[in-house]
């Protein structure tokens, strides 16, 4: 067990002294970083309650006071962007791993087993992929209602045919491969075969997508709550970018309630794209500089 | 011969894929809790004799398969139903709107690859270095922008600086002396809705594009050519470029409902009287008939790009026909 540590902990200092070389990615990981620290003291970071309304200091330019100013009900919008952070990151880290878990399955079944399941699973699979995700994420969660729940399912439901298609071809490529082949020989099953010896070699490609994923997730909340179908109530970047654009704060100038959230989802979904693309350009082969 | 097979191929994948969308829309409408009379009439004084002659009105009393056979032969008729709103056809409010959507999207869809084939075979080429960096690094930015976000900040940027029109498509309430003031209205309303899509998808297409030529350049033929004395732009020209765009086609082909997803968050910001903007004004309204109607429609639409994408790559690549 303690063997198997140090080997984890010696492969990991391997594989963060090339990523450390990767100038971009050390700052998309900054980045997330950054925020995650933001979302876990946000209490003390935020000087006023988010909440607190005050109707004669409705749609306040920044000042010493607020710093980011306030909304249309007196909200001090500081405090809601700090709070925003949250909702983004729970979003986006819950609906991918839903949306990973689903692809991840799907992909090394087909992979492996090939034939018919295979033929099924990725006609399946290019549904989902062809048709456009954001539209139907509207339809379905306008349906449903508006819950965090609810729009976590929805965009993990829908957001896993790219992982699905990466990894069935690994897993095509992997099951010719002589080890597997003794593994069947010493009477490994099926089951035992793929996510013992499939599964942990598939994981590397899946932890790079797993970061663009998770990016595509907290794109996809914004929008919907921007769009008004995820849940307005809560405190996230999307509903004060809702409340700053359906109440016309955008349409009469008030700049500061509309750029600060824009902002924090621009960066949030930049490092994880970074961290995603070096990942992959570390782990795709083809992709490594020569 | 072959390419006749692989066209009727494709083109019986794309039926099984309209008619998936169609049950799916199907189903979507009923999983949804509540009984549908009661839901559409919200009276809570309907008797029982009522309440049944409005099941039989809506052929609710039929056995499930009937009701989906009328349902897949409604929507191939383009029969979507009645909107709560507008209490017209749903096809007859949704065909002029597509139109709209159309006239924003193809542009700015052709304007971005085009850009983004440019920036990303530099990119490409100059593999590593600062060209390579700065241009990934823009692309991604831009990838990485809300596009309701950045569609808000050009309002503001209006509002300030620009004094461009903010909403619509032309501006209400000014009679037009000839046709040339009417496109030229026309024109003011849709440059910014049109940089904002344009920009949002020049980010990826340039990503898209740097990366399937990385591809390509690393494959053992271009090393040939190196050798045997080509130039730069010999190589491109010649061997990367024409390789490169393949997959290019395809994954544009593939990513054609980010295209969607963008389209409808910059008309929704800029209410832009197409698809996206119905479907925005669906949501405040409930008016599910509407958004039923615009998923299938914009379904239907990838679906058929798409197949076009297909016969085209099939047309060029004589691989995938074997």
């Amino acid at each position: 067990m303690k063997e198997e540590l140090g080997r984890r902990w010696k492969n990991f200092k391997k594989f963060w002294n090339i990523y450390r070389s990767n100038k971009l990615g050390l700052f998309g990981l900054g980045i997330i970083i950054f925020f995650i620290i933001i979302a876990v003291f946000a209490p003390y970071i935020a000087v006023h309650n988010p909440d607190k309304t005050n109707p004669a200091e409705y749609l306040l330019p920044p000042s010493q006071k607020n710093w980011f100013g306030t909304n249309e009900v007196g909200q001090d919008l500081f405090s809601r962007n700090i709070y925003g952070s949250r909702i983004s990151l729970i979003v986006g880290f819950l609906a991918a791993a839903v949306a990973i878990s689903i692809g991840v399955i799907v992909g090394l079944i087909s992979g492996y087993f090939g034939g018919w399941i295979d033929e099924v699973l990725m006609r399946v699979t290019d549904f989902f992929l062809v048709i456009p995700a954001l539209v139907l994420m509207i339809v379905v969660a306008a349906l449903l209602g508006p819950s965090l729940i609810n729009v976590i399912m929805i965009i993990g439901v829908l957001s896993w045919s790219s992982t699905a298609r990466i990894v069935r071809s690994m897993a095509l490529s992997i099951r010719e491969w002589p080890f597997i082949e003794g593994a069947r020989a010493s009477g490994g099953g099926d089951f035992y075969i793929i996510f013992k010896h499939i599964l942990p070699n598939v994981m590397p490609i899946v932890y790079a997508n797993a970061a663009l994923t998770i990016s595509n997730a907290i794109f996809s909340q914004a929008a919907l709550v921007f769009l008004g179908v995820g849940d307005v109530s809560d405190i996230s970047w999307g509903s004060i970018l809702h409340y700053a654009f359906s109440s016309g704060a955008l349409g009469t100038g008030k700049w500061w309630y509309f750029i600060p959230p824009g902002i924090f989802i621009l960066l949030m979904i930049y490092g994880f794209i970074l961290v995603g693309y070096s990942l992959e350009e570390i782990l795709n082969p083809r992709l490594r500089r020569r | 011969m072959r390419l006749a097979s692989y066209i009727v191929k494709r083109i019986m994948v794309s039926i099984i894929t309209i008619f998936a969308i169609i049950a799916f829309n199907f189903f979507l409408f009923r999983i949804l809790p509540g009984d549908p009379i009661r839901l559409l009439f919200r009276n809570p004084n309907l008797t029982q004799e009522q309440l049944n002659a409005l099941y039989r009105e809506f052929g609710l009393d039929k056995p499930f398969y009937e009701q989906f056979l009328i349902y897949l032969i409604n929507s191939i008729k383009g029969e979507f139903g009645i909107s709560f709103f507008y209490r017209r056809p749903v096809i007859n409010i949704l065909i002029p709107r597509l139109l709209n959507s159309i006239i924003l999207v193809l542009p700015a869809t052709v304007v971005a690859i085009l850009l983004g084939m440019v920036s990303g075979t530099l990119a490409a080429w100059k593999r590593g270095d600062k060209t390579d960096v700065t241009i990934l690094g823009v692309g991604m930015g831009l990838y990485s922008i809300p596009t309701f976000w950045l569609g808000g900040m050009f309002i503001l940027l209006s509002i300030y600086y620009l004094h461009l029109p903010i909403g619509g498509m032309v501006t209400h309430g000014t009679p037009h002396l000839n046709i040339f003031s009417y496109f030229s209205d026309i024109l003011g309303h849709f440059i910014l809705p049109f940089i904002t899509l344009t920009l949002v998808l020049y980010g990826q297409f340039t990503i898209i594009m740097r990366n399937s030529l990385i591809d390509v350049l690393t494959e053992d033929y271009i090393e040939t050519a190196r050798a045997k004395g080509s130039d730069t732009i010999r190589i491109l020209k010649k061997h990367a470029i024409p390789n490169a765009m393949l997959p290019m086609i395809s994954i544009i082909a593939i990513n054609l409902g980010l295209v969607v997803g963008g389209a409808v968050l910059t008309e929704t910001v800029f209410s832009w009287p197409g698809v996206g903007r119905l479907i925005y004004d669906a949501i405040l309204r409930r008016d599910y008939p509407i958004l039923q109607g615009a998923f299938y429609i914009i379904a239907i639409s990838v679906v058929l790009a798409n197949l076009i994408a297909d016969i085209l790559y099939g047309y060029l690549d004589p691989r995938v026909r074997y």
